[in-house]
């Protein structure tokens, strides 16, 4: 039999039984989709955050209150013992660093005219916006002698500035009311959006730390303290000088559980990127046992279609195909399923992957991988299940097949 | 004196069912000529299917000779006998095997499909003359689940003819159509006899032997009687005597 006629008898045969082949690619459709999907997912997790913590500041390396020293948690009063001078002596004698800040916080409401806006003001030095990788759009960083005379200036993000300036007005030299407290507002940031857990960037206020300590904190130690080493591969170091300069500052004892945590965004990252590896080989079982599902599917499918095709086997025998004909064109029609089904299900698995994107913003990227392994996987699958049962039918008896119910 | 369509001589076919050695076939000899109208008969049992699978060749003889169009059958192989098959016979069975969801034209294209030696032209051309041959030109592009049980017989005895075999083998063709179409069916497979062609007509219902030229009866694997039927009843006659249909 000649390829063209092995050809137009698979194509006759499927195209009279759409249903049928519609059914059994629906299978690999849905079989090489989700697989691809769910890496997607899993992938596009990873980036987003990844992204999201290197916008933070890759360098940034924060001090912060050990709030669960020796297993139990003290609770805030004990936790004032980070002073301003642990920030003097650091911004003096570290050198990988190339900047660093206090970092006092206070709750309050913002007021601009009939406009209201609840936010918690940071406040910092003008090294902070550096930091913390904030841009200036409109206006201008604080001068040193703000931060010396506790100036009742601030710098505020987008969202602030759309909730309280609501007639598009020139946020720049107004003065807006924090708990009461005038504030001028000499900087807008530039905008750095949301992140995939829907914390908004924008929605910030920071102030002198000087300021935010004597006239709404009323408190004169520090939350914190942030720096950023010169650059990434200087952190560790970094890091090292700061604990030195504070376990010595404190008195903390060798062997002892310090009061305060040194760690560096990069230590978050390796922290979180954990937690997204076990979501990855989460998602990926999650695929592995879909691939496993979808193949049974498609080994059932192909195997009672087969099978429910016993009788017309028996006919084209008895008029004059040969064993050799009949596995050639379920072979045929089983490569034509099994690839279109396969690209169908990569177009839809893709396309359903940007979907998501679109709606959650998250960075959902679909792998080559797991496109390359998804497809072959299935393809091999419905080939091998359409031929298999094929062979089978080949070898009958003619007469046998033909009066098979 | 005609051209040997069949020849078999002392046929033999064994079949072991667990212990039990069958003899389904017992040695059985005879001849078709050519233009021959042969029904083969006989109660169930008595070796008349097997005779038909190796007629047909379908199945090997375990002892004995089978010539066809003068040609041993008996030694070939499997796939040998399939292009055989494909060449020189036409089967027409008792429950019309059509494809189904196809149209009667690309069912009756389906034995040339197995014939490189067809353009598809030529394929179309040879099908749309075997379906006016057995008046259904205008049913060509019927789906088979859309014709009546004697269309679609129609369409089964026009596949039969499509390769312009030597013998029409037809598996008791008339046995699922009620009795008005099947004296509809026995008046073409007459037509179809008066213009040289041979068919061999398997069968346990008595009445069809009437309308052939000869008959031979199988009993337990061997030939009980093998006659010439000296008046064949036409067909046609008796369609007409019938009573018309309520319609």
């Amino acid at each position: 039999m000649n390829l063209n006629n092995l050809i137009s008898i698979a194509l006759r045969a499927l195209v009279n039984n759409k249903m049928r082949g519609f059914l059994t690619m629906l299978g690999i459709i849905i079989g090489v989709s989700s697989v691809i999907i769910m890496l997607a997912i899993g992938e596009g997790s990873k980036n987003t955050i990844a992204n999201e913590i290197s916008n933070m500041g890759s360098n940034m390396i924060m001090v912060q209150r050990n709030y669960n020293r020796e297993g139990v948690s003290k609770g805030a009063t004990s936790m004032e013992s980070m002073k301003i001078k642990d920030y003097e002596d650091i911004a003096r004698d570290a050198k990988y660093i190339s900047g660093a800040s206090p970092y006092v916080t206070a709750s309050g409401q913002l007021i601009f005219g009939s406009n209201n806006h609840p936010i918690r003001v940071e406040g910092v030095n003008e090294d902070y916006l550096e930091i913390r990788k904030h841009e200036i759009q409109d206006g201008s960083n604080f001068r040193e002698g703000d931060i010396k005379n506790s100036a009742k200036v601030c710098i505020i993000g987008k969202t602030v500035v759309e909730k309280l300036f609501k007639n598009d007005e020139d946020p720049i030299g107004k003065i807006i009311r924090y708990n009461n407290i005038p504030f001028q507002v000499i900087g807008v940031l530039k905008s750095k959006g949301s992140s995939t857990f829907g914390q908004d960037f924008d929605d910030v206020m920071i102030a002198p730390y000087t300021t935010v300590q004597k006239r709404i904190a009323a408190i004169n130690y520090l939350h914190a303290i942030f720096a950023s080493s010169i650059s990434e591969e200087y952190s560790e170091k970094a890091i090292a000088e700061i604990t030195e300069i504070m376990t010595l500052n404190h008195n903390i004892p060798e062997g002892k559980e310090a009061d305060f945590i040194v760690e560096s965004q990069k230590q978050i990252l390796e922290q979180i990127n954990t937690v997204i590896n076990l979501i990855t080989t989460l998602l990926g079982s999650i695929a592995g046992i879909s691939l496993l599902v979808g193949g049974i599917g498609i080994m059932n499918i192909m195997y009672v279609s087969v099978t429910e095709r016993t009788k017309e086997i028996g006919l084209r025998m008895s008029v004059g195909a040969r064993g050799r004909d009949i596995l050639a064109q379920f072979l045929v029609e089983a490569i034509i399923i099994s690839l279109t089904g396969g690209l169908i299900g990569v177009l839809f698995g893709s396309g359903v992957s940007f979907i998501i994107r679109l709606a959650s913003g998250w960075a959902v990227t679909v792998s080559p991988f797991s496109v390359i392994l998804s497809f072959l996987f299935c393809t091999f699958t419905g080939v091998f299940f359409g031929w298999y049962p094929a062979k089978k039918a080949a070898n009958l008896d003619p007469i046998e097949a033909i009066r098979y119910e | 004196m005609k051209e040997k369509i069949i020849d078999i001589r002392d046929i033999k076919r064994h079949f072991q069912v667990g212990e039990e050695l069958v003899q389904a076939l017992r040695g059985v000899s005879f001849s078709v000529e050519e233009g021959e109208f042969l029904t083969i008969m006989g109660m169930s049992g008595s070796g008349k299917s097997t005779l038909l699978n190796l007629l047909g060749c379908l199945d090997t003889p375990t002892e004995g000779e089978y010539y066809l169009d003068g040609k041993p059958v008996a030694n070939m192989t499997k796939n040998e006998r399939a292009i055989y098959r494909n060449r020189k016979i036409g089967f027409v069975f008792q429950s019309y095997n059509l494809l189904p969801k196809t149209t009667a034209i690309q069912n009756v294209e389906l034995p040339l499909m197995y014939n490189h030696n067809y353009s598809a032209a030529q394929r179309k051309e040879k099908s749309k003359q075997a379906l006016i041959s057995v008046g259904l030109e205008d049913r060509m592009m019927h789906k088979s689940q859309q014709m009546s049980g004697g269309q679609q017989q129609r369409v089964a005895i026009a596949r039969a003819l499509v390769n312009d075999p030597v013998m029409i083998l037809a598996d008791e063709a008339t046995g699922n159509l009620d009795s008005r179409t099947s004296y509809e069916i026995l008046t073409l497979f007459q037509e179809l006899h008066k213009e040289g062609r041979t068919i061999i007509f398997v069968t346990h219902n008595p009445e069809i032997a009437e309308f052939s030229s000869r008959t031979i009866v199988l009993k337990d694997g061997r030939i009980l009687e093998d006659k010439v039927n000296p008046n064949v009843k036409d067909a046609r006659t008796v369609l007409e005597s019938l009573p018309k249909e309520n319609d």
